[in-house]
């Protein structure tokens, strides 16, 4: 659905996108972690035809951009950034407009706008929101209609850029489902976060991006592969030790971290002690570990070269 | 996506204040004339103001004169400065090209509405100013209208060199628009763009009267602004206000042209 070679860009002396090969397929749920100012907002307005490569290629959808974004972009669905809208009009306002606006499609034609329009707005939980005026909306509001906006053209990509930003946990978890249901009925999600959290709940497939370079690239089973080590969970944590000496390279509390062994072995060494096992299971890495493995600090943090510090003080 | 532009644009309070604001100079301006009978001298003041007096079917003209210096510019500049850039400060200019709308495409929506604005509010105050002047100033013997050379002019003339007024000055306002239209696509600040075109007019009037300017007052774009006078002359002086006309249509061209090519290349970070 998504493809890009060498896809780079270059604002001034600043390299925000560095030759990032990206390989979304249809029926993803692609989840695209980085750190704050890593490139993920340039990348995405890059695919939807925003922004122009400094060099490489793009092919969204089978098409290249953006020289055939016009064709694409009736069939994405995208959330750039922050949602926005008319501060004046309600959200109904707001959807018609923004429909009003584009070239119609076999999916979404003028004549059923008014039924998409109440649709999407029922499917994120919007449906009893009236003729307010856009301004009065809180942030999650604003969000979901955000969300809204991207579905109306009933689309077959999602490109969303940190959807559930202002959402509070509820919201989350509605928005959550929501995308999970609509790829299981077919529609390909690409979206970017810095929540691991939220990319390791919804995502089948991850791309790791850190300066501009894409870092990682796989499905999320693959990334949180098995360290080779076993955490054990003990009735009698001192026992444990001296019986495995040598064996156990961490413990907090009655957790052991062990390595050179297996489940198998480690728990039937510990029965045959008779020290009471309570839980065991090869350690796993979690995507955290992956992504701080993989990626330095976000650019929001600037930190100093303390030598102002040192002048300051007596 | 015309339509929805234009729809946009009238839909919203803003625009009918400013018409209506635009309105109610020229009508505070006849209540003060009809109170006091106190005119400009003639060659004094706004254009012709003092012709309007005896007749007030003559008004819609000067009403032009007293909005076009600054008011009718300040309402355009700001339509216009606020088109595209606008869109980018509430964000909704990613989303209306992502929708997809062609960027050119969205370029001739804007300009569309803005020039509808413009003609709106010229025939706005034309239509407010002809009421206001019956009825306050007169319409005096028909006869007596007369045009500034002093010869008689036939109601039906006078209507027909009104109209002509009215395109020449939404013409002029067309050029200051395009300023702004410019500065709009290259800014995301709707008060910078809107102040940039207001700069560019301030700086040609002052440049159009600084005889050291003489090499180019000629192609000053405020330069024949009050051409439209000549429509009250008697036989029309023309010579004006076809140099008016093409400056002003050389300014529109090259900005518009400028506001393409720059909108349709550059990349939108807003």
């Amino acid at each position: 659905m998504i493809t890009t070679h060498g896809l780079t860009k270059r604002f001034g002396r600043v390299l925000a996108v560095d030759s990032v090969d990206l390989d979304v397929r249809e029926g993803d749920r692609y989840g695209f972690l980085g750190p704050n100012g890593s490139g993920k907002t340039t990348t995405v307005r890059m695919l939807l035809g925003l922004v122009y490569a400094t060099r490489g290629e793009i092919e969204v959808l089978g098409e290249p951009i953006p020289k055939h974004v016009r064709d694409v972009l009736p069939e994405v669905g995208a959330l750039v950034e922050n949602p926005a809208a008319y501060p004046h009009l309600s959200a109904r306002t707001n959807l018609t407009i923004l429909d009003a606006s584009g070239p119609p499609t076999d999916r979404a034609s003028r004549r059923n706008r008014r039924q998409r329009v109440g649709e999407v707005l029922e499917q994120v939980g919007l449906a009893s929101i009236g003729r307010r005026p856009v301004k009065t909306y809180s942030l999650g509001m604003r969000q979901r209609l955000g969300i809204a906006s991207a579905l109306l053209g009933r689309p077959r990509l999602l490109v969303l850029d940190e959807p559930t930003n202002g959402l509070d946990p509820q919201g989350i978890r509605e928005i959550r489902e929501l995308l999970v249901g609509l790829n299981r009925a077919g529609t390909t999600i690409f979206m970017s976060s810095h929540l691991l959290a939220e990319v390791e709940q919804l995502c089948t497939r991850v791309g790791v991006v850190d300066r501009g370079r894409l870092v990682a690239q796989a499905a999320l089973t693959e990334l949180r592969g098995e360290t080779g080590r076993t955490l054990v969970r003990v009735g009698d944590p001192a026992g444990a030790v001296g019986l495995l000496d040598g064996r156990v390279v961490g413990r907090d509390g009655d957790r052991l971290v062990l390595a050179g062994t297996t489940v198998a072995e480690a728990t039937a060494r510990l029965v045959q002690a008779r020290i009471t096992v309570h839980e065991a299971a090869p350690e796993r890495r979690t995507l955290e570990d992956v992504v701080l493995g993989l990626t330095s600090h976000g650019s929001d943090r600037v930190d100093g070269d303390g030598h102002r510090t040192e002048q300051l003080q007596p | 996506m015309i339509v929805v532009e234009i729809r946009k644009l009238f839909g919203r309070r803003r625009t009918w204040v400013s018409i209506f604001l635009l309105c109610l100079l020229p009508t505070v301006v006849a209540v003060f004339l009809s109170l006091t009978d106190i005119g400009p001298r003639p060659g004094e003041g706004p254009a012709f103001l003092s012709a309007v007096l005896s007749n007030g079917a003559l008004y819609p003209a000067a009403a032009l004169g007293i909005v076009l210096p600054i008011f009718l510019p300040i309402a355009v500049s700001i339509v216009a400065g606020e088109s595209i850039a606008g869109e980018a400060t509430t964000g909704t200019l990613r989303y209306l090209l992502v929708r997809p709308v062609g960027r050119t495409r969205l370029l001739v929506a804007k300009l569309s509405s803005i020039t509808l604005f413009v003609l709106v509010a010229v025939f706005a105050v034309s239509i407010t100013a002809l009421v206001v002047g019956l009825n306050l100033l007169g319409s005096g013997p028909v006869v007596a209208t007369t045009t500034v050379s002093g010869t008689p002019l036939s109601p039906s003339q006078l209507g027909i060199r009104t109209v002509l007024t009215i395109l020449y000055v939404g013409w002029s306002m067309l050029g200051v628009a395009s300023v702004a239209f410019f500065l709009s696509t290259l800014t995301d600040s709707p008060l910078a763009a809107a102040l940039g075109g207001l700069s560019a007019l301030v700086g040609s009037t002052v440049l159009v009267t600084l005889d050291a300017a003489d090499n180019v007052r000629d192609y000053l774009p405020t330069r024949y602004w009050l051409a439209w006078v000549d429509f009250f002359r008697d036989p029309i002086l023309w010579r004006d206000i076809e140099r008016g006309f093409l400056v002003q249509g050389v300014y529109v061209v090259v900005l518009l042209g400028m506001a393409w090519a720059n909108f349709t290349t550059r990349d939108v970070t807003s």
